[in-house]
């Protein structure tokens, strides 16, 4: 288990195998999100009562997805750089901060464009929209801090932390529409029960929201492979992956 | 596809500005996430070159 655990945290090991899944993830996320995106607006029919401006769900809910999902992996990522010290973790918790920032953005722009012809309005400070901008905050201030420390190794601690406790907001996120009355609409999609959305219009839905998932997983690998090489730039190993180029 | 024309699709009953914006803004958002780390390796992989290149020369 410690000799698996040991060789998932090296820096050089982990770059090894990420060249080899990038491609994979990169031609997945692709090919999932165009087909998607290409079904999505121009196959499905209309919704009935809101027309032609539902499209928006087919980049809105898979945008708000994983940037949901993509915290609770930094957050995870951060309770393992704090209690292990495992310096891997720590690098994932830096890259995936500004990707998740990006999506919960596109999650809040798409959502007030949305908004707009559906409910007559681009904002509501109501619970399940504000909580979403306290997680767009909540990244914000991460890369925040981690930028504020001149030493790295502080700078990883303090942002690994905000990135813990900032994680009750997720659940706030999730239940929000069923807790407080909202102009937000509740889940369409049902894990437990029959998804009140239909067939036709969710077959190209779980498209996108799995290709956003790998494009996540695609871009944090950039990410997380730069800075490895930069960390790591003294290291025999990566002036031999140079030099061989 | 749902749509009689091209026309059709890009109008969407009145909806197309905002359909089409999202879609936009969703797409111009993930190409800088894609292209932003790609371009950053390639100017550390030529620094880390140049530098290797001056330590071996010495």
């Amino acid at each position: 288990m410690w000799a698996w655990f040991h060789k998932w945290s090296s820096p050089r090991w982990f770059y090894q195998l990420s060249g080899r899944v990038l491609p994979w993830l990169a031609v997945l996320s692709l090919v999932s999100l165009v087909v998607g995106v290409i079904w999505g607006l121009a196959f499905v029919p209309p919704d009935y009562k809101q027309g032609n401006s539902f499209r928006i769900i087919y980049i809105h809910v898979p945008a708000a997805a994983v940037a949901m999902a993509g915290y609770l992996m930094m957050a995870t990522a951060g309770a393992i750089s704090l209690i292990w010290r495992i310096k891997l973790a720590d690098m994932v918790v830096k890259c995936a901060a500004p990707i998740g920032a990006a999506l919960t953005f596109l999650a809040l722009v798409t959502g007030a464009i949305w908004g707009k012809p559906t409910w007559g309005t681009w904002w509501v400070w109501d619970a399940r929209i504000t909580s979403v901008l306290v997680l767009f905050f909540l990244y914000i201030g991460i890369i925040a801090l981690y930028e504020a420390f001149d030493n790295k190794e502080a700078a990883g601690r303090a942002s690994a932390i905000l990135a813990l406790v900032g994680a009750v907001n997720i659940p706030i996120i999730y239940w929000s529409v069923e807790w407080w009355y909202s102009l937000h609409q509740p889940a369409s999609i049902s894990f437990t029960g029959e998804s009140s959305i239909h067939p036709e219009m969710l077959r190209p839905l779980m498209l996108t929201i799995s290709g956003f998932y790998c494009f996540f997983g695609w871009v944090l690998l950039l990410q997380v492979r730069n800075e490895i090489l930069h960390r790591e730039r003294n290291t025999r190993w990566v002036r031999d992956l140079i030099l061989q180029r | 596809m749902f749509f009689e024309s091209f026309a059709a699709l890009l109008a969407m009953d009145g909806h197309g500005p905002y359909v089409w914006s999202a879609y936009a803004i969703t797409l111009a958002t993930l190409i800088v996430l894609v292209v932003q780390p790609l371009a950053a390796k390639r100017r550390q992989l030529r620094e880390l070159r140049g530098f290797l290149r001056r330590t071996e020369e010495q």
